[in-house]
C-alpha cells in the first residue's frame, strides 16, 4: 500500500468514531480497529521490500520554493516503529472497548486516538524534516486532548497541561535545531541530511542545533531534567498511558535520536550530552519508581528509567549499543503496555491503583497475575524472558563505557539502575499479588472478561518467545540497527543470545538481582527514610515557574493591555505616531514635485462647514442627537468634496451611505441614552486632547506632504485608463475596475459586506431570544408617543415616490458602466426607497408585502455574482473573465451586453440585502408589546393614552 | 486646495480619535465613523486631487483623475457602513443587556490564582 495511505488512513479514519457514536459503543471501537486494521496490513505490504533491504519512498511537491514537500520515507526502522505504533494500537482499541466506561463519549476517545495514531505514524515515515516537525507538534496536541480526556478531572487537565507545555517547548526548540540543520546541508531531506555526517559535524551551527534537538528529544522521551511531567499524564486513562507513555509517543524522541544517529552521534558532545542525560533519568527514575504507591506512577517512573537506558545506550556512539537500544525498545514496548493494561485491570476491578490497599490478588486475579509476573520479571532482568537478554548488553555495553575519564563511573551507575529496576519490579509481583487475601479491598477483586486480559496477554507471548529463542529476533532487530547505523558504522558481530559465558555484565546482573530482592526485604525502613528526606517536588517547581513567567507577562501587558478600550486605542494611536515621527526625522522628504492649487470659494465654504460641524461634535458630543446632525453634515460636505475633485461615483455613495447611516444611528438611538454624562476628569479630557491632536497633526503632515507629490512610481491606474473600454467594455472606469479589473476584490467585498449584515442578524436573534426579550416588549418609550405613527403626508408621499425611486435605480444600475453609478449605488438608492415605506407605513405593513426575505435577497446576490465568475471556467477562461457584446434589436439603438453588469447584479442584490437586513434588525428591537399591528396604513395608534378629550373643543 | 484637504483630514482623524477616547459607546461610534471619513477621503486623495476630471472616458478628453482610489473608496465606503452597523449592534447589545454602554471593562486583573497551584 502507498505510504501515504498508510500515514491518511488514521487521519481520515478519525472522522469515523465521532460518527458512528450513536451506533453504540462497539460500532465506534469497531471502526476504529478497522480502520487500524488496514493501516497495519498496508504497513505489512511493504515487508518484502524492507526485507530486501530496500527504502520505499513516495513524494508530492507541497511548497518545493520552501524546501518542505510531503515526502516519505519507509525504512526498516521507521518500519519497526510503524509496527509498535499500529500493532500494539490495535490492541489498545481492544482494550479501551472495554476499559471505558459507558459514561464516557467513545467517539471522541477514538476520534483522538486515530489522530494521535496519525500524527505518530507520520514522525516515523516523514522523510522531510519539516513534514516531521508538522506531526511532531501533532502528537503533542492529541496527546492533549488524549491525556485531558477526563476533562471533569483536575489532574488529568493539569497533567495535560504540563504535558502540553513540557513537550511543546521541546518541540519549539527542535524546530529551530532542524531548520539549523537543513541550513547546513541545504535540504531538509532526511535522505539528503543522513547522508552529509562530515559536513554536518563540522560545522560550526553543530552544537546549538545537536542541542536544540536534543531538547525536543529529552523533552518528548521526559529524559533529566524534563522527566517530571509523563508521571503527571498518568491521570489519563489506562489505554492513553499503555499507548502513549510506554509504546509510542514518549518513543518519539528515542526513535528521532535514532534517526538522526548516523550524523549527529560519536561526538564528544553528543556523547557527554545524551549518555549522562540517559543515565541519569535511569537511575532517578528507577529509585522514584521503587516508592511509588500508585501503580501507574511506579510503572510511569519505570518508563522514565528505561528510556534513559534507551538514551544512554544511544549515547554511546556504538554500533552495539545502536543495536542494544533497538532491542531494548522492542522488549520494553511488548513488557511495558502490558503492564500498564494490567494496572488498567486492577484498577477497573479492584476500583484502587495504590499498592497499600491491595495484596493477595494471586488467587482472586490469577490470569492478571500470570500476566503482571512474567512482564515484571523480564523488566527485573530474569533470564528466559526478553527484559534478560537488552539489559544483559546493556550492561555489557556499560562496562565498555567510559564517563569524564572515569572507568568505574557507568558500570557503577548502571548496576544501581538495574538493581532499583529489579527492587520495584519484586515490590510490584510482591505487595500487589502476595500477600493475605484482604477483606477491605475497595471492590471485590476478580479476572475481567477476555476482552480486558486478552491484549496483555497477546503481548506476553513475544516476551516469552524473544526470552527463550532470541535468535528469532535477531534478523529483525540486525535489520532495524542496520538503518540506525546508516554509513556511519559497521554492523555489530555479536549475536542475541542468553548464555555468554561468565563476562562481567553476568555479575552485574546477578548483583542486581540479588540488590533487589535484598531491597524489597528492607522496604519498610528504605521507604521511611525516603519519605523523610526532603527531596524538590518538580510539579511544585515547574507551577512555580510557569507562574512567575505569567506574573512577568501580566508586569510587562497590563499597563498597555488592561482590557480598557480606551487605553488600547490610545497606545495604538502613540505607537502610530511614533513611529511615523521617528520615519519623518530620520528620513529625508524629496521637494515638492507641483505647486498648490488654488482653491474655489466652493471648496472653501465646504471646508468651512465641514470644520465647523467636526468640530462642535467635540464639544456638543454629549448630546447625541444634535452630534448626529452634525455628522450628516461632515459626511454631506464629504460628498460635495467628492463631487468638486471628479469623483462623482464616490460622491453619490458616500451621500446614499450617509442616509442609510444616519437611520441606523437613529434605529440606535432610540434605545441609548439621550446623553452622554461627563465621566472623565479635566486631566483625562487634557491628555485624550493631546493624544488626538498628536494623531490629527500626524495626518495632517502626510495627507499634506504627500499630496504635493507626485507618485514615485507610475502607477497602474494608466493601465486602467487605456483599457477601460477597450478591455471592459465601460467608460466609466471606476465601475470597469469595480466589476471588471478588480472584480474579485468586489466579489470579496459584497461577501463581507454579507457577512456583515448576517452578523447584525444574528446578533438580533440571539438578543431577542434572551432575557432583553422581554425587557425591550415592555419598554416604556422615552418620548410622548405622537397620535398619528404613520401621518399620513408621509405615506402618501413615499408611496408615490417608489417607482419613481425604483426607475432611478434601475437607471443609475444600467448607466453605471458608461455613466456614474453601477451596482453599489443602485443598491442604496433602492434600500432608501424600502426604508422609506418602512418609515412611514410601519415595519408591519411593509415586512407583510416582502415577496422575499432579505438573507435569500443576499444569497442570490453572492450566488449570481459568484456563479458569473465560474461561467468563465466554462470557455477555459480564468474566474470572473469579463466579455462583452453589442446587440441591436431593430427599433433602439444599439447597445452593449457585457457579463460585467450580471455580476453587477449580484452587487445590487447583495447591496440592497445587506443594508435591508441590517435596518431590518434594528427595526425589530423597536417592536413593543403594546404595539398592534395597525390593520390599515393610517391609523391611529390605539395603544396611545386617551387624553381626555378638552370641552368644547 | 490640497492645504485644505489635509487640514480637513487631520482635523476629522483628531475629533475622531478625541471621540474614540470617549468612554460611552455612542461617541466612540460617531469617533469610528469620523475616522472613516478621514481615512476614505485620504485615501482618494492618495490619487492626487483634480477639479473637473472625472474618469469617465470622453472622445475629446485626456485628462483623468486616477480611477482606482476611486474605486478602491467606493467599497470601503459601503463596507464601513457595514461594520458601523455592527459595531453599533454590539453595543447596543451590550446596553439592552447589562443597562450600561461603558466601552471599559474593569482592568482584567486575576483574583483567582490560576488552577493548580498549591
Amino acid at each position: 500500500m502507498s505510504l501515504f495511505f498508510i500515514v491518511a488512513l488514521p487521519f481520515f479514519g478519525a472522522l469515523l468514531p465521532g460518527l458512528m457514536n450513536a451506533a453504540g459503543r462497539s460500532a465506534c471501537a469497531g471502526v476504529t480497529f478497522t480502520v487500524t486494521l488496514a493501516a497495519f496490513i498496508g504497513l505489512l505490504t511493504n515487508l518484502p521490500a524492507i526485507i530486501a533491504g530496500d527504502v520505499v519512498m513516495a513524494r508530492v511537491d507541497w511548497m518545493p520554493a520552501l524546501g518542505l514537500n510531503f515526502t516519505l520515507m519507509l525504512d526498516s526502522l521507521g518500519f519497526f516503529f510503524a509496527l509498535l505504533i499500529l500493532g500494539i494500537g490495535l490492541l489498545i482499541i481492544a482494550y479501551a472497548r472495554q476499559y471505558l466506561s459507558n459514561k464516557d463519549n467513545m467517539g471522541e476517545f477514538f476520534t483522538y486516538l486515530l489522530l494521535f495514531q496519525g500524527a505518530m505514524v507520520g514522525i516515523v515515515l516523514s522523510d522531510n524534516i519539516l513534514l516531521l516537525l508538522i506531526f511532531w507538534e501533532l502528537t503533542s496536541l492529541s496527546s492533549f486532548l488524549l491525556i485531558g480526556y477526563w476533562k471533569h478531572l483536575p489532574e488529568g487537565r493539569q497533567g495535560a497541561r504540563m504535558a502540553l507545555t513540557v513537550t511543546g517547548m521541546g518541540g519549539l526548540a527542535m524546530i529551530g535545531g532542524m531548520l539549523i540543520l537543513g541550513q547546513i546541508v541545504g535540504s531538509y531531506d532526511l535522505s539528503v541530511i543522513l547522508q552529509n555526517r562530515e559536513l554536518i559535524q563540522a560545522d560550526p551551527l553543530y552544537v546549538p542545533a545537536l542541542i536544540l534537538i536534543l531538547l525536543g528529544c529529552f523533552t518528548k522521551s521526559a529524559q533529566f531534567p524534563f522527566h517530571f511531567w509523563l508521571p503527571h499524564a498518568m491521570a489519563a486513562p489506562t489505554p492513553v498511558s499503555a499507548y502513549l507513555h510506554s509504546a509510542t509517543m514518549v518513543k518519539a524522541g528515542i526513535f528521532l535520536m535514532a534517526r538522526m544517529w548516523p550524523v549527529l552521534s560519536g561526538t564528544t558532545e553528543w556523547f557527554v550530552i545524551v549518555t549522562s542525560a540517559g543515565l541519569i533519568t535511569m537511575v532517578l527514575g528507577a529509585v522514584i519508581a521503587l516508592f511509588k504507591h500508585d501503580l501507574k506512577a511506579l510503572l510511569a517512573f519505570s518508563t522514565v528509567s528505561h528510556l534513559g537506558l534507551i538514551t544512554m545506550l544511544l549515547g554511546t556512539g556504538t554500533a552495539f549499543g545502536a543495536m542494544a537500544a533497538v532491542f531494548h525498545i522492542l522488549n520494553h514496548a511488548t513488557f511495558k503496555a502490558a503492564l500498564f493494561m494490567s494496572a488498567g485491570i486492577i484498577d477497573h476491578e479492584a476500583h484502587t491503583r495504590d499498592i497499600r490497599r491491595l495484596g493477595g490478588l494471586r488467587t482472586l486475579m490469577p490470569v492478571t497475575f500470570m500476566i503482571v509476573s512474567l512482564a515484571a520479571l523480564s523488566m527485573a532482568g530474569i533470564p528466559l524472558l526478553n527484559g534478560f537478554l537488552s539489559k544483559e548488553m546493556m550492561l555489557e555495553e556499560a562496562n565498555h563505557t567510559v564517563l569524564f575519564n572515569n572507568p568505574w563511573l557507568v558500570p557503577v551507575l548502571a548496576t544501581v539502575g538495574s538493581l532499583f529496576s529489579a527492587a520495584y519490579c519484586f515490590r510490584l509481583i510482591a505487595h500487589v499479588f502476595f500477600g493475605p487475601v484482604r477483606d477491605d479491598y475497595p471492590a471485590r477483586p476478580h479476572d475481567p472478561g477476555a476482552g480486558l486480559w486478552l491484549p496483555p496477554a497477546l503481548l506476553i507471548i513475544p516476551v516469552v518467545v524473544i526470552g527463550v529463542a532470541p535468535f528469532l529476533a535477531e534478523p529483525f532487530v540486525k535489520l532495524v540497527t542496520a538503518s540506525v547505523l546508516g554509513n556511519a558504522a559497521e554492523m555489530p558481530s555479536a549475536h542475541l543470545k542468553i548464555w555468554h559465558g561468565l563476562v562481567p555484565a553476568l555479575y552485574m546482573s546477578i548483583i542486581a538481582v540479588a540488590g533487589g530482592l535484598f531491597m524489597l526485604a528492607i522496604f519498610r525502613p528504605a521507604l521511611r527514610l525516603w519519605e523523610n528526606t526532603p527531596r524538590p517536588e518538580a510539579k511544585v517547581i515547574f507551577e512555580g515557574i510557569v507562574e512567575g513567567i505569567a506574573r512577568l507577562a501580566q508586569i510587562l501587558i497590563l499597563p498597555l493591555h488592561n482590557g480598557a478600550f480606551s487605553r488600547y486605542a490610545a497606545v495604538g494611536t502613540i505607537t502610530i505616531v511614533a513611529a511615523g515621527y521617528y520615519a519623518w526625522t530620520t528620513g529625508t522628504l524629496g521637494a515638492p514635485t507641483h505647486e498648490m492649487q488654488n482653491a474655489d470659494p466652493v471648496l472653501i465654504s465646504g471646508w468651512g462647514m465641514l470644520v465647523a460641524a467636526t468640530i462642535g461634535m467635540v464639544f456638543l458630543h454629549r448630546n447625541r442627537f444634535l452630534s448626529l446632525i452634525l455628522i450628516g453634515i461632515v459626511g454631506l460636505m464629504v460628498s460635495i468634496g467628492f463631487v468638486f475633485l471628479s469623483a462623482p461615483d464616490l460622491a453619490m455613495t458616500q451621500f446614499t451611505v450617509e442616509v442609510v447611516t444616519i437611520i441606523l444611528l437613529l434605529l440606535a438611538l432610540n434605545f441609548l441614552p439621550n446623553r452622554t454624562p461627563v465621566e472623565s476628569t479635566v486631566l483625562r479630557r487634557m491628555r485624550d486632547a493631546g493624544v488626538a491632536i498628536a494623531g490629527g497633526l500626524a495626518s495632517f503632515a502626510l495627507a499634506y506632504h504627500y499630496m504635493l507629490r507626485d507618485p514615485v512610481a507610475s502607477p497602474i491606474s494608466e493601465f486602467h485608463l487605456a483599457n477601460s473600454y477597450k478591455g471592459g467594455g465601460g467608460t466609466n472606469v471606476v465601475n470597469v475596475i469595480l466589476v471588471d479589473f478588480r472584480g474579485f476584490d468586489t466579489f470579496g467585498e459584497i461577501i463581507v459586506l454579507s457577512i456583515a449584515a448576517l452578523l447584525i442578524y444574528a446578533l438580533t436573534e440571539a438578543l431577542l431570544g434572551g432575557p432583553v426579550r422581554e425587557r425591550l416588549l415592555n419598554r416604556k418609550p422615552k418620548e410622548p408617543q405622537a397620535g398619528g405613527i404613520h401621518p399620513m403626508m408621509m405615506v402618501v408621499l413615499t408611496r408615490g415616490m417608489m417607482p419613481i425611486v425604483m426607475m432611478v435605480g434601475f437607471y443609475i444600475f444600467l448607466s453605471g458602466h458608461n455613466e456614474p453609478g453601477g451596482g453599489f449605488i443602485a443598491g442604496l438608492i433602492v434600500s432608501i426607497g424600502v426604508v422609506m415605506q418602512y418609515m412611514a407605513s410601519g415595519f408591519s405593513w411593509t415586512s407583510s408585502r416582502l415577496k422575499y426575505p432579505y438573507h435569500g435577497v443576499i444569497g442570490a446576490g453572492v450566488l449570481v455574482a459568484g456563479f458569473t465568475g465560474v461561467g468563465s471556467w466554462f470557455v477555459n477562461k480564468p474566474f470572473l473573465t469579463s466579455d462583452f457584446t453589442y446587440v441591436r434589436i431593430p427599433p433602439f439603438e444599439e447597445f452593449e451586453l457585457a457579463t460585467a453588469a450580471l455580476f453587477d447584479v449580484g452587487v445590487f442584490l447583495s447591496v440592497v440585502g445587506a443594508v435591508m437586513l441590517s435596518l431590518e434588525s434594528f427595526s425589530r428591537l423597536a417592536r413593543r408589546k403594546e404595539s398592534r399591528t395597525a390593520m390599515y396604513p393610517m391609523d391611529i395608534d390605539p395603544s396611545r393614552p386617551v387624553q381626555p378629550e378638552k370641552e368644547g373643543v | 486646495m490640497e492645504l485644505l484637504l489635509a487640514s480637513a483630514i487631520g482635523i476629522m482623524t483628531a475629533a475622531g480619535i478625541y471621540l474614540v477616547l470617549r468612554l460611552r459607546t455612542f461617541p466612540v461610534i460617531l469617533g469610528i465613523s469620523l475616522l472613516t471619513y478621514a481615512v476614505n477621503v485620504f485615501l482618494f486623495t492618495s490619487g492626487r486631487v483634480a477639479v473637473g476630471a472625472p474618469p469617465v472616458l470622453r472622445d475629446d478628453i485626456t485628462v483623468y483623475t486616477d480611477p482606482l482610489p476611486q474605486a478602491l473608496v467606493l467599497t470601503a465606503i459601503v463596507i464601513s457602513f457595514g461594520m458601523t452597523a455592527v459595531v453599533v449592534m454590539i453595543g447596543l447589545g451590550a446596553f439592552l443587556g447589562s443597562d450600561d454602554d461603558h466601552v471599559d471593562d474593569c482592568p482584567d486583573v486575576p483574583q483567582d490564582p490560576p488552577e493548580g497551584t498549591s
